[in-house]
């Protein structure tokens, strides 16, 4: 009877049923919401769904949206590595802005035979994005203060002094150009398309982006690093005790965090556009939140996150075909990221209860049997 | 038994910091205010002086700096109310955004006064949004706040093309121009008196007649509004029963719990009032401080206005000081935007000043390092004539970041800030 118990308790079924079912109620919960705010505002939720219905079955879709996907999930790994130590760094945004930059700035000015070229690239928006990580993380450390308002100011600076730098030292203006553009890298510092189809294509980036995904893992939760670093997360106090530096945690943290968010930007400079212009997609490091929350800051839900919110953006334009304003999608994305972080805390909340409830009971039985 | 009848809680904590100002035994906190601000208005015009940047202290700077502190301000005291309660508002930037769309709408179809109530309104929902995920589901403070920064821009985004599309001048990202005025008031004699004494731009004096008339002159109604509320917040928050309720729960909550106080009703009270600060100070971004709504209008004032609740010490008093030096650093970059340069002066003599200090009391190593921040800012101002305005628009945000790696060493937070709380959990 004993063996019995102890094998029942290893499996605890209701839990993982819990966990299973969490994610389909916040998609439920949150559907309902758009749903609701669409059919207040006079939009037919049938309409708005079924456009995105039929968008799934489409290849290219799929190929936009794993496009969209992978400088996303980049993003959302920067935001998580901070999150696992109870980190926020909000300045994804303006350290993926700063890499751009730089990367154009280091790529235009060496010659390099095509891969080295593209690895230094992407060593140095690592080390810009780091580098501009480092002054929130010394403050956090030396000043106290937060790094929440400190990485949203530094967005805002980063924001005001690319748009100078830009505009004074990199633009070249030419006669009937529209965006201006910084000079081009040359060839050998391109990042190829791994798929390109008619205009879909999907950069071979989504290589960097699964190797940091695996590296995340083993970093986070294989290594005495991780370690130290969740341990810092969950109990400063009880890390400290055991001789963790929460000072050197959080410097390390912060500038492994604008590190990676340094390559948000590189599918779009090395893969895409291989110049610094005035048409980049920004917004790429508030994104990344929303989808390393959605994620739950693990390397698989992030990917499912990633996804999400790519499909999302790329099915956006073909709502407004249908005359379905396309900001529905941000608030869908919006709602989305609440309805899971709630549902989670819930059933967070179910489960604990239940174990609790189960272990007085066995504890209840182990007594009735003694007496 | 109420609160009042006890021992006040407050009364028990260590007496707390009066703000950026620090501590002068024997002075009273009024005549301290009275020093620091002379001695404040002395150094600008020393700095004014020998800049010739007669923008640092003109009634136009002042007048914008006093409008351009009521946005920052009120979200300070959203960040306040919410965080006296222990619910940290990162959220505040979004609550303010629903506050600019709400508050551009209602005065688009109702005037501007159902404007500013209406963008109040908006700004209660994003609150009461925040107090149902962190008090009721005790979500992270901090994720929640994130989150209700994503969607309220995203509202507000689907809203405008709801309510804009069909409209003229009207679109996705912002509301059809108004008519309607919030009437503005100048204080006849004063203000027109004053102007051949400040354009003699003597030393102090000058200076003095300046910062009088841009009190003076054209004040919105609005913005006196503001004032009042920041009066009433303050009497509510250390004059009343519900106040110290509010404030205890924020020290601790269990303590209060124990002693009868609703905890989780003030609770959502605090964070309702917090999204409703935030409300006023978005509408006042677009109906006063523009005549439309825009995407991106708060550009991060919530975040500053949360870094003046932090610099004044979690007190109405110290924010109201902190919400006009962040005004007026924002005033300064949009009405004298060649008197900038003229700040690295300031800067560099406020660190001969704080080097003086460490040398005295022996701290050599923090002196040189002030020193040489010092000689960097003095080079800055002999070798900069003319900032670019993409630069000079970042003012706000540089000072900001300098002021909370200055002052934010000696500050006292609410003891309970930012912790889960669940009823009859206490230990």
């Amino acid at each position: 009877m004993k063996t019995a118990s102890i094998t029942r308790r290893n499996v605890n079924w209701g839990n993982i049923a819990i966990s299973l079912a969490a994610p389909l109620v916040a998609l439920l919960v949150a559907t309902g919401l758009t749903s609701a705010l669409m059919a207040i505002s006079g939009i037919d939720p049938a309409d708005a769904f079924s456009t995105l219905g039929s968008r799934m079955s489409e290849r290219t879709a799929w190929i936009d949206a794993t496009q969209r996907a992978v400088p996303l999930y980049i993003s959302a790994i920067a935001v998580a590595i901070g999150f696992k130590m109870n980190l926020f760094n909000i300045g994804v945004e303006g350290q993926y802005r700063v890499a751009m930059l730089t990367v154009v700035a280091v790529g235009t000015s060496v010659e390099l035979p095509p891969v080295l070229h593209v690895t230094l690239c992407i060593v140095a928006a690592m080390a810009a994005g780091a580098l501009w990580a480092t002054i929130p993380a010394l403050l956090k450390v030396y000043r106290g203060v937060s790094e929440v308002i400190s990485t949203i100011m530094l967005n805002y600076i980063a924001t005001g002094v690319l748009a100078f730098l830009f505009a004074e030292v990199f633009a070249i203006r030419e006669e009937g150009r529209l965006n201006p553009k910084s000079e081009e890298l040359p060839k050998s510092a391109w990042m190829p398309n791994l798929v390109s189809e008619n205009l879909h294509n999907i950069s071979g980036f989504i290589f960097v982006a699964a190797a940091l995904g695996v590296a995340y893992y083993v970093l986070v939760w294989k290594s005495r690093f991780g370690f130290r670093l969740r341990a810092s997360g969950t109990n400063p106090t009880a890390a400290r005790t055991a001789g963790i530096d929460p000072k050197r945690m959080v410097v390390s943290a912060m500038l492994l965090s604008g590190a990676v968010a340094g390559l948000v930007g590189m599918p779009q400079v090395l893969g895409d556009k291989h110049a610094y212009s005035s048409d980049l997609q920004l917004g790429l490091g508030f994104s990344g939140i929303a989808v390393a929350l959605l994620g739950r800051n693990s390397p698989v839900g992030i990917i499912a996150a990633a996804m999400t919110f790519g499909f999302l953006d790329s099915a956006a334009p073909f709502l407004d075909l249908e005359s379905i304003p396309k900001e529905i999608v941000v608030i869908m994305q919006g709602v989305l990221v609440l309805t899971v972080v709630v549902v989670y805390e819930i059933a967070r909340r179910v489960k604990e209860r239940r174990t609790q409830e189960r272990a007085s009971r066995s504890l209840d039985a182990a007594l009735a049997v003694a007496s | 038994m109420t609160l009042t009848a006890s021992p006040a809680p407050a009364e028990q904590l260590p007496p707390p910091a009066t703000g950026p100002v620090g501590r002068w035994p024997g002075l009273p906190a009024w005549q301290r205010t009275v020093v620091v601000v002379v001695g404040a208005l002395a150094v600008m015009s020393l700095v004014r002086v020998i800049s010739g940047a007669n923008g640092l202290t003109s009634q136009g700077t002042i007048g914008a700096a006093l409008r351009l502190a009521v946005p920052i301000g009120m979200a300070g005291l959203g960040g306040i109310f919410a965080e006296r309660v222990g619910i940290v508002n990162i959220g505040l930037e979004g609550m303010m955004v629903l506050g600019t769309w709400f508050g551009a709408y209602g005065a688009y179809e109702f005037g501007p006064w159902w404007g500013l109530l209406l963008g109040v309104a908006g700004g209660a929902l994003g609150g009461l949004l925040h107090a149902i995920a962190t008090v009721t589901f005790n979500v992270d403070h901090i994720i929640s706040g994130v989150a209700i920064n994503i969607v309220g821009p995203g509202l507000a985004r689907f809203l405008s093309v709801i309510a804009y599309d069909a409209e003229s001048g009207g679109s996705a990202t912002q509301s059809p121009r108004r008519s309607g005025e919030i009437a503005d008031i100048t204080v006849p004699g004063i203000s027109s008196g004053l102007k051949s004494l400040e354009d003699r731009h003597w030393f102090f004096v000058s200076d003095v007649a300046g910062v009088v008339r841009g009190l003076t002159t054209s004040v919105s109604l609005a913005t006196i509004a503001a004032a009042v509320i920041l009066v009433a917040a303050s009497f509510l928050l250390w004059r009343t029963r519900f106040g110290l309720r509010l404030r205890a729960i924020g020290e601790n909550p269990y303590s209060a719990e124990s002693l009868g106080v609703p905890v989780l009703r003030i609770k959502y009270g605090g964070v309702v009032l917090s999204g409703m600060c935030a409300g006023f100070g978005g509408a006042f971004l677009s109906i006063v401080l523009a005549s439309i709504y825009r995407e991106g209008q708060t550009g991060g004032k919530g975040f500053i206005g949360l870094a003046t609740m932090i610099f004044g010490n979690w007190r109405p008093g110290g924010l109201a000081a902190g919400a006009l030096l962040f005004g007026y650093s924002d005033g300064l970059q949009l009405r004298a935007s060649s008197a900038v340069p003229a700040l690295f002066l300031l800067a560099a003599i406020l660190c001969a000043l704080v080097a003086a200090v460490d040398v005295a009391r022996k701290r050599f190593v923090a002196a040189s390092i002030v020193s040489a921040a010092g000689a960097m800012f003095l080079i800055g101002y002999l070798t900069v004539d003319e900032l670019a305005d993409s630069l000079s628009y970042l003012t706000p945000y540089v000072v900001t970041l300098v002021v909370l790696a200055t002052s934010s060493q000696r500050l006292r937070p609410p003891a309970a800030e930012g912790q889960p709380y669940r009823r009859g959990e206490a230990h």
